[in-house]
């Protein structure tokens, strides 16, 4: 009896084991050399999935558009989207095979910063540019050499609220966050940048980023009777937050993190939503920008292209991708080169580059490339975006 | 979650009320569609076993509904009023939406106890929870009570997705963490006993509540978790169950 | 020789294969996902003794995988540099504390690799022992909730708490010192000696199992497994060895989340989540409840699909669906001891016996 169940043990998995692996190693070794790879790992599932979402789908749009009109530098680029559900581990596994397997030019992503920075050291050590859709002012300062970052930093988006507020004469503040990289990101820099503007935080709150309801929240808030509210988060608690505040008759005006930048949660808080003040790439307000301004005409063309594709509006977050994509593309035709050392020094002289998120100004030691005035300060009026005057 | 992502997809084709009706009549059917296919053909399934396989059904309930209606979010309308009127009572406002939800609780509560405490068919029912093989022998037919049990939780389950989405909004991934609330709250209460639950939902809730004046409000998930482990390492009958009651059941 | 002994020397065999085989057609790059799926491995064979041999299950694992990982990450990226006082001078005189350089030319003053694994493991002991006791008196969906309930509360800690990074985890954990110049990394140079390193854990655990499977303890768990009143009749002190059993998959998960931490260089709070856990009993339940070698197998397999992204976006889908069908059809697992046999019952189309309630 226990004779026959030790060589079962021992030989069936064997045989499953050894027959499963032979597929794994050598089924995958063949390779063409022509094609630009470039790897992107995005949160397409999971928590952060409405990071990785849109982004993953601006870059299939991209590439396919960049292939249509025959590639760069007569090469055709292939894209290779790895999910990383939002896990870190998750990434650093697809970062080490993306480089040192796929030997890919360069990585766009992760969505998240919690990933990005445990990937940095993988991108610095495999000399591969990361170009990273995540917001944390820590993955590009201190500045690493290979690693750049296309969203607007959270400073500059608290910046520009603080000097709203400035605007409006608030000092006595109330702050919710999220409890997701995001939240805490954001909670971090108005609590670093507030004493700078003479603004003080009477309740600091942080919540469940996938709660349902946040009404003891807000009545914590108004019990210590402030003058505006900041709530930093992404969906779907900043939509609630909003609505349970105006529920229980808070009135002062209420600040929202450049996450709010999209149309869904407007829809979802319905009424709530008006009025709401937050900071934002101009891509949400890519129909009534001036004509005059540089950013408008590639707005409007990436809004309508995405539109027609995927029968829905754009995110900013979609944008950070279309932005990572053509400021690679850009440095690979300054370059004209497929050296990833050149591409590299060149998107570090990139200057006056019109992206999604702002105007791009890079150099060795800003490898984001973005201040204020990346930002618009936009509210909502009637259920649309509109730029505050 | 279910409940909730299908009538938002039918309101855009029929009014709220047809929508939220066949929502719960879909969501049934589905129910029973998992009871028949997971679960009733397995000869003398051991709870544990069910337990892992309804596990895998939700995950792959949440994976397909991820890749059916995609990552965003949700919502219906306010059933009346919109989302920022409010009623004041006495100083506390209330949005017109809560009033929906306790009401249609406080409905399905009364509609259970009624079914499990007058019709035959509920009572058949506690029986086959109580003891199935003695419910058997008299004549029950166990299996289609177990079937009738996953409708009528589906159903009750959509009715709740419904009405409280328009104010918590509904997302792919968004049973998860109902479900093991709910957990805690038949747990707590006692399984087996809908009014003991709802009180029990209610001590769960303010416990909560209240717990964010003393804790950061990060851990206010921890705590309804802390409180079923207590629950069950004290009183595994819950609060308001009897101890003699739960020993006859056969977990 | 025993066939143990056989079975660990194939096994030991198989590893050095797959080594050699990378290194003949050029692929070593597979070896960095197969040192992660090590880990992983250790953490399924741990659970496999819990849930296989001493027949409780535990829905909280990737909990203890968290408390390990996390202990340690916070230890060794702590900068005590500015704190002072006697218990941290004294630490540092007895060196248990290290000075290193991060990546930006700073120094860190931190505590040593050994020491924050050490005080990692202890802090699962004290957890799992002090959980342990009651969550095992518990049976049937009530353990199963309560062990859920575990590893949520564990998830909810790392998530919600500013100094283990938040959401973001920790970041930039240095490599694990081993004597002789080896160091638990994920840096590519040292890939081949961290891909024997992390097997050979997992073979030491599968050492150490086999063992305990064989001796008076492993007979004690199995009569515990088969029928818990009759052997608590016959005298087993059958909680105590529950418990115990419970303690050493827990160590397990926590050693395997310490070293996967240092190879990784950090750990976020998705390690902790409720569906790593889920993931955790999908493998043994498929590799067979009570087959170490099945468990070790499949973890190898799949953890190692899984981590090249082999199931896309389907990735949390596919374990959902592999834990229905196995418990479907196969609640015993699939390579499970009586294979041959029910195969042939199948053919011969007599019915299976009663499953135990």
């Amino acid at each position: 009896m226990r004779g026959k169940r030790m060589s079962l043990k021992g030989t069936v998995p064997g045989i499953v084991l050894a027959a499963s692996l032979a597929i794994l190693l050598f089924g995958t070794v063949a390779r063409a050399a022509e094609p630009i790879k470039i790897g992107a790992i995005l949160s397409v599932t999971g928590p952060a999935s409405f990071l990785g979402a849109p982004e993953a789908k601006t870059l299939e749009m991209l590439v396919a558009e960049t292939n249509k009109k025959g590639g760069v530098l007569g090469h055709k680029v292939e894209l290779i989207i790895k999910d990383s559900g939002a896990s870190p581990e998750k990434a650093f596994s697809f970062a080490k095979q993306l480089i040192d397997e796929d030997k890919v030019f360069a990585i766009i992503g992760p969505s998240t910063s919690g990933e990005t920075m445990k990937i940095k050291g993988v991108a610095e050590a495999g000399k591969t540019i990361l170009l990273s859709c995540a917001a944390a002012e820590d993955i590009v300062n201190p500045v690493a050499k290979w690693v750049f970052k296309t969203p607007q930093k959270d400073s500059d988006a608290v910046i520009k609220i603080f000097q709203q507020m400035k605007k409006m004469k608030i000092s006595k503040i109330g702050v919710l966050s999220g409890n997701d990289g995001f939240g805490n990101a954001g909670k971090g820099q108005i609590e670093k940048l507030a004493p700078k503007y003479g603004i003080t935080i009477a309740a600091n709150e942080v919540y469940d980023a996938k709660a349902s309801d946040l009404t003891a929240e807000v009545t914590k808030i108004k019990a210590a009777n402030v003058q505006a509210i900041i709530n930093w988060s992404v969906v779907p608690a900043q939509a609630i937050v909003i609505k349970n505040a105006r529920q229980i008759g808070i009135k002062v005006p209420i600040f929202q993190s450049h996450g709010f930048g999209n149309i869904k949660y407007v829809q979802a808080a319905g009424a709530a939503a008006e009025g709401v003040l937050f900071p934002a790439g101009r891509l949400l307000v890519a129909d009534v920008l001036p004509k005059s301004n540089p950013q408008k005409a590639l707005l409007v063309k990436y809004a309508k292209d995405y539109t027609s594709t995927y029968k829905e509006q754009p995110s900013t977050f979609g944008g950070h991708a279309y932005d990572a994509y053509t400021i690679l593309l850009k440095a690979i035709g300054q370059a004209k080169s497929t050296d990833k050392e050149a591409v590299r020094t060149a998107i570090e002289h990139l200057h006056g580059f019109v992206g999604t998120g702002g105007i791009f100004n890079f150099s060795p030691t800003d490898h984001n490339g973005l201040n204020v005035d990346a930002f618009e300060m936009l509210t909502v009026k009637n259920g649309k975006f509109a730029v505050l005057k | 979650m279910l409940g909730g992502m299908i009538a938002v997809t039918m309101h855009k084709l029929v009014p709220l009320p047809l929508a939220i009706l066949f929502a719960v009549v879909l969501t049934m059917i589905v129910g029973a569609v998992i009871e028949i296919v997971f679960i009733r053909w397995l000869h003398k399934p051991s709870v544990l076993r069910m337990v892992i396989i309804t596990i895998g059904i939700s995950i792959l309930i949440r994976e397909i509904a991820l890749h059916i209606w995609g990552e965003s979010v949700r919502a219906l309308p306010y059933f009346t009023g919109s989302s920022v009127s409010s009623i004041n009572l006495g100083g506390v406002y209330i949005s017109s939406q809560v009033l929906w939800v306790v009401g249609i609780g406080a409905l399905a509560v009364a509609a259970l106890t009624a079914f499990f405490g007058l019709t035959m068919l509920g009572r058949q029912m506690r029986a086959c929870a109580a003891n199935r093989d003695a419910a058997r022998l008299c004549g029950i037919d166990a299996k289609n009570m177990v079937t009738l049990s996953f409708v009528l939780s589906a159903a009750i389950g959509a009715i709740g997705g419904c009405v409280v989405c328009p104010i918590t909004y509904v997302q792919y991934d968004s049973g998860t963490q109902l479900a093991i609330k709910g957990f805690t709250v038949a747990i707590l209460g006692g399984l087996g006993n809908s009014t003991a639950a709802v009180g029990a939902g209610m001590i769960l809730g303010i416990l909560e509540s209240f717990s964010i004046w003393v804790l950061p409000t990060a851990y206010k998930e921890a705590i309804s978790i802390a409180i079923l482990l207590a629950i069950l390492f004290v009183k595994p009958s819950g609060i308001f169950g009897s101890a003699e009651a739960a020993r006859l059941k056969e977990f | 020789m025993e066939r143990k002994h056989f079975a660990i020397a194939g096994f030991a065999g198989l590893i050095v294969a797959i080594q050699l085989a990378t290194r003949l057609t050029g692929t070593e790059y597979f070896l960095t996902q197969l040192t992660m799926t090590a880990y992983y491995s250790l953490v399924i064979v741990g659970l496999c003794m819990l849930i296989g041999y001493a027949g409780q299950i535990s829905l909280g694992h990737a909990g203890f995988f968290a408390i390990g990982g996390y202990v340690s990450a916070f230890l060794t990226t702590f900068d005590l540099k500015s704190h002072h006082g006697a218990f941290i001078s004294l630490m540092e005189r007895s060196g248990a504390l290290v000075s290193r350089q991060d990546i930006y030319g700073g120094t860190l003053l931190t505590v040593h690799p050994w020491i924050a694994c050490a005080a990692a493991i202890l802090l699962t002991v004290a957890v799992a022992y002090l959980v342990g006791g009651p969550v095992l008196k518990l049976k049937g969906h009530y353990l199963a909730m309560a062990t859920l309930g575990i590893g949520i509360i564990v998830y909810r800690i790392v998530l919600g708490t500013e100094f283990l990074g938040a959401s973001d985890g920790i970041s930039e954990v240095p490599g694990f010192p081993l004597p002789g110049g080896l160091v638990i990394t994920g840096d590519s140079s040292s890939r081949i000696s961290n891909y024997y390193l992390a097997w050979g854990v997992v073979i030491l655990g599968m050492v150490l199992l086999l063992n305990l499977i064989r001796s008076r303890v492993g007979r004690a768990l199995a009569a515990v497994h088969g029928a818990e009143d009759a052997a608590g009749a016959m005298g087993i002190p059958t909680a105590r060895y529950k418990l115990h059993t419970f303690v050493l998959s827990a160590v397990f998960a926590s050693l395997a989340g310490v070293l996967l931490t240092h190879f990784n260089g950090g750990i976020g709070p998705s390690e902790a989540g409720v569906m790593k856990s889920v993931r955790y009993v999908a493998i043994v339940a498929i590799g067979g409840m009570a087959n170490l070698w099945g468990a070790l197998s499949m973890s190898l397999v799949l953890n190692y699909l899984s981590l090249r992204g082999y199931f896309g976006t389907y990735d949390d889908a596919v374990f959902g669906v592999i834990l229905i069908l196995i418990m479907m059809f196969a609640p015993d697992g699939l390579l499970r001891r009586h294979l041959l046999s029910d195969l042939k019952r199948l053919v011969s189309r007599t019915p299976a016996g009663e499953e135990a309630p």
